[in-house]
């Protein structure tokens, strides 16, 4: 039980220093490829024109507003049932940008919406339910701060990351549950996605750029949340020497 | 290719490169803090 050693800070720390160079260089190279297949190679929408070159951004965002979420989600059951120190920690290098994704998507949508719907907004469920994320992911943030003893602070916000995960069955599946002006699923796991191939491609191209990103962002600050929270600990004089 | 035909984007270059531009605005923010937090956090680091 290799895999467990990793759950304590001082063996976390070295690690997440090895592994997140990597996914960084993996973002830039999908970013670059991404972009370059959706602007440049990708053709124009016959419907849409060339606003529909948003998508690149949409899609991807949205993901990973909802992916990292539940990814919170599961290190709140690991915070709550063994008591991982680490698991708080990554809860917490993973709300900043999940809220970051969130809100793009939620920015970009309406871009999207405007010149193609006619509105910035609507309360169509898909959007609701997306907003209702961004709040949860402040919510997060505030609650988490807010309580000054730091191990009730990561029981507090395990319990919103774990709860909240269930707002996002609702965000994926509210375009099939209920009338939305927002369209249906583009690409689904089960049917050949609805857009043309290279459009696909450069879509999960930019979808695989936000993730390694993701990962990369939370591992340089889980680091840092180590270092914050560790300051004083004996692992922290002997990594220096 | 037409690089003004490019960035008008079908005269919808406001919608579409705001998007494109926001999230690297996004990006580009998240970084200087997160940067600024680890220096931050190094400093606090070194005091223990």
């Amino acid at each position: 039980m290799k895999i467990y050693k990793y759950a304590s800070p001082s063996m976390f720390y070295p690690l997440a220093g090895r592994i997140w160079p990597v996914f960084a260089v993996i973002a830039a190279v999908l970013c670059t490829i991404g972009l370059y297949m959706g602007l440049f190679v990708a053709p124009v929408d016959f419907q849409q024109g060339e606003v529909y070159r948003i998508i690149f951004i949409h899609v991807g965002t949205c993901w990973m507003g909802m992916f990292i979420y539940l990814v919170m989600g599961f290190y709140g059951i690991l915070a709550l049932s063994f008591n991982t120190r680490i698991s708080a920690m990554m809860m917490e290098a993973l709300a900043p940008t999940g809220a970051m994704f969130t809100a793009i998507g939620l920015l970009t949508g309406a871009l999207w919406g405007k010149p193609t719907w006619g509105t910035y907004w609507v309360w169509d469920a898909r959007m609701t339910s997306t907003l209702i994320l961004l709040f949860l992911y402040v919510g997060f943030i505030a609650l988490t701060h807010a309580i000054e003893d730091k191990r009730r602070a990561d029981k507090a916000g395990a319990l919103l990351a774990i709860v909240g995960t269930v707002n996002i069955p609702i965000i994926y599946f509210s375009v099939t549950w209920w009338n939305t002006l927002h369209q249906g699923m583009t690409v689904t796991a089960t049917a050949a996605p609805k857009a043309a191939p290279l459009m696909a491609w450069a879509m999960l191209i930019m979808a695989l750029a936000c993730w390694a990103y993701a990962i990369a962002v939370s591992l340089v600050r889980v680091r840092a949340i180590i270092l914050e929270r560790e300051a004083g600990a004996a692992w922290l004089g002997e990594l220096k020497k | 290719m037409n690089w003004a035909e490019f960035f008008s984007m079908g005269g919808r270059g406001f919608y579409v490169w705001g998007s494109f531009g926001a999230f690297a605005l996004a990006i580009v923010v998240e970084i200087v803090l997160l940067r600024a937090r680890v220096k931050a956090s190094r400093a606090t680091g070194e005091q223990s």
